[in-house]
């Protein structure tokens, strides 16, 4: 093998290309033609057969129009929240945190060490109706005598947030990291002040990490289903929890594969339209260095 | 609806490749390693496999403190064999889920042995589907056991294909001291101001629909129209103003122990079980009724029915039932077993929880099947919770 491609040294590039692609090509790309196919069967359960049923798409949107627009409003609020903590943080980390930034990090990722469901349920004990932190919020008079935490937007919303805040950190960190000192020291000597070299320099230079980091954290918010199931209500259930009862439990598979696939189609046209607003040459710029 | 697929038809599906969503489907499908053939274990001889494979619900069977199931140690030293006691039920419908797939294209799903209940639909359906095996009923003597009000299910009549493991009530689970007083009624679940966000109801279909049904004065056991878009409109109405806070499985039990609701719907085991750590928690079947359900042992296709059937029948003795009953506290179906436990634990022998009387069981009512196999009706009821 060695041989033979050290003879034919265009084959290598694909020749390590095909591990990744034979990954995908099996993980993905035939389930989505399985799922694709799925959305358009109709019938009952376990006897679907196929027939171009494009009415699944139109009745699962309007059906289920109210946990679209739900998923779409906790995945904008949570990212938008963990952009605003994750910013500073790892800017501070970034040019602040001298030796010790691999401690930080690692303090960042830790909670992670052990398990999403187990984290959600955490918070569904923090926030309990007679735990610390609501007793605290009665007393300071925040939250009325009938206020509760759990069960709640807010605690769907602050789930969601928590859950995903290292993926937000993360790819900002990696791009406050690579923005050089001396830019900024050259943006003072041209009389600059600290928030405009920060408004020149040193934003713009970190904006394919706040990309990546509003796409990571954005695009598994938007599919989520555990925070809603466990910190929320009926009335705070987004669209992974339709996608799943009617996978697991009502066993429509057309109408789940099509809500998938709507969600999928919803996500890529905010991508798009996200990656637009961002400037694309931007981000390829990002994506070189 | 009808219910009704014919086998030939349901393996067409199944030859096109149809249920993707598992990894052998999809190998299948793609013409690569699954095997198509059915194995067929009716004419195995009648001697026992070195392993039998037995999946059921967490929690369901008795636990020594080496964390050992003694009434199955003792199986296994009595036919020197051994059994694989896997605890991979969680709930009706995701289970189904996994096993799907592989049933679905004739495929053994490893498994001799699996614990179903009978208000989820999905025993009668899989008898309705071919999916299960018959009991060797020659191996299962102790059949005689079984509690006469088990023996003629609607989806099983004969119990050709099913035998009861455990059966448990559904009613109000409270705490009295936050409640304050004695609940008796669905309605003051419903509606009372006082519970207003501290109320829990279950997803599953035939619980939280046929309490309200009952509550309404309406039969659970046989579902109309009517009868189940007032039990709907009902919940509806509590879901809207956020007086039910929550629709869980058994999950309701932290809450509860935690005071986070003060109330809900509750399977009776459950409580007899928290009950251990909170005793000041209550259970109690409302006065306008509750809801009874059987969790049945099935032999899915591919199985040993012989094995199986041998392990079912040890299971039936009165003496290996109330081992079992001791530790589980759900109700026992087996006659005999109040009489055996008696001797060594009477507290559990005269727990109503456990060997409800007989006024409690006539009030403890059956939930129709074909309403919660009615797609319309689930879908409806999966919209109410959320989903």
């Amino acid at each position: 093998m060695g041989r033979f491609l050290h003879r034919r040294g265009w084959l290598t590039p694909y020749a390590l290309l095909t591990p990744g692609m034979g990954w995908l090509l099996v993980f993905f790309v035939v389930p989505m033609y399985y799922l694709g196919k799925m959305s358009l069967e109709q019938g009952l359960f376990p006897l679907f057969s196929f027939g171009w049923a494009w009415g699944n798409f139109s009745d699962a949107v309007s059906a289920y129009q109210t946990q679209f627009v739900r998923s779409l409003q906790y995945a904008g609020i949570a990212t938008a929240i963990a952009l605003a903590i994750s910013y500073p943080l790892a800017y501070w980390i970034a040019f602040r945190g001298g030796r010790w930034k691999n401690l930080f990090l690692l303090l960042v990722i830790a909670p992670f060490f052990v398990t999403y469901l187990i984290r959600t349920l955490a918070w569904e004990t923090i926030l309990s109706d007679n735990g610390v932190v609501v007793t605290f919020l009665h007393n300071i008079h925040v939250l009325g005598s009938n206020g509760r935490l759990l069960a709640t937007s807010a605690a769907v919303i602050a789930g969601i947030t928590y859950n995903f805040l290292p993926f937000m950190v993360l790819p900002l960190y990696v791009s406050l990291e690579q923005v050089d000192p001396r830019l900024i020291e050259a943006s003072s000597d041209l009389y600059a002040n600290r928030a405009v070299s920060f408004l020149r320099i040193t934003l713009p230079l970190s904006l394919p990490g706040v990309f990546a980091g509003v796409l990571l954290t954005f695009i598994p918010a938007m599919g989520d289903f555990i925070n809603a199931q466990l910190l929320g209500t009926p009335r705070q259930y987004m669209i992974g929890n339709v996608i799943q009862s009617q996978f697991l439990s009502l066993r429509d598979y057309p109408t789940a594969a099509a809500l998938s696939f709507v969600l999928m189609g919803g996500i890529l046209v905010l991508v798009l339209i996200f990656a637009r607003a961002l400037g694309t040459d931007r981000l390829t710029a990002g994506a070189a260095a | 609806m009808s219910d009704r697929y014919s086998r030939a038809g349901f393996l067409r599906r199944a030859a096109a490749g149809g249920s993707v969503l598992t990894v052998p489907g999809l190998l299948a499908a793609c013409g690569g390693g699954g095997k198509a053939g059915t194995t067929t274990a009716a004419a195995v001889a009648k001697t026992l496999p070195k392993t039998i494979v037995f999946s059921n619900w967490p929690l369901y069977i008795d636990v020594n403190k080496a964390k050992q199931h003694p009434s199955i140690n003792q199986f296994e030293a009595k036919y020197h064999t051994n059994i694989r006691y896997i605890e991979d039920i969680n709930d009706n419908d995701t289970f189904f889920g996994k096993i799907e797939g592989p049933l679905s294209q004739g495929q053994s799903i490893g498994r001799d042995l699996i614990v179903l209940t009978d208000y989820s639909g999905l025993p009668g359906r899989m008898v309705q589907l071919g999916w299960l095996e018959k009991i060797d009923k020659s191996a299962v003597p102790n059949i005689a056991n079984l509690q006469p009000a088990q023996q003629h299910p609607a989806w099983d009549p004969n119990r050709d294909y099913s035998l009861p493991w455990q059966s448990g009530m559904t009613g109000i689970g409270y705490d009295p001291k936050k409640v304050g007083h004695e609940i008796t009624s669905i309605d003051e679940l419903l509606t009372s101001p006082k519970l207003k966000g501290k109320v829990t109801f279950l997803t599953e279909f035939a619980d939280s629909i046929g309490l309200v049904m009952l509550a309404n004065g309406d039969d659970p056991s046989k579902v109309t129209k009517a009868s189940f878009e007032r039990a709907l409109k009902r919940l509806q109405k509590a879901v809207d103003s956020g007086q039910i806070r929550q629709f869980t499985g058994n999950d309701y039990a932290p809450l509860l122990a935690k005071g986070d609701i003060w109330a809900c719907a509750a399977w009776s085991g459950d409580m007899v079980q928290l009950q251990a750590d909170h005793p000041g928690l209550k259970w109690v079947l409302p006065k306008a009724g509750g809801i009874v359900w059987t969790d049945n042992m099935l032999i899915p296709k591919g199985g040993n029915a012989y094995a199986a059937s041998v392990v079912m029948n040890w299971f039936y003795r009165p003496q290996i039932a109330a081992e079992v009953e001791d530790y589980v506290n759900y109700i026992c179906p087996v006659v005999g077993a109040a009489k055996a436990l008696e001797k060594n634990d009477p507290a559990v022998a005269k727990n109503t929880l456990i060997f409800p009387t007989k006024e409690m069981l006539a009030n403890a009512h059956q939930f129709d099947i074909t309403a919660v196999n009615n797609q319309k009706y689930k879908q409806a009821f999966q919209h109410l919770i959320g989903a």
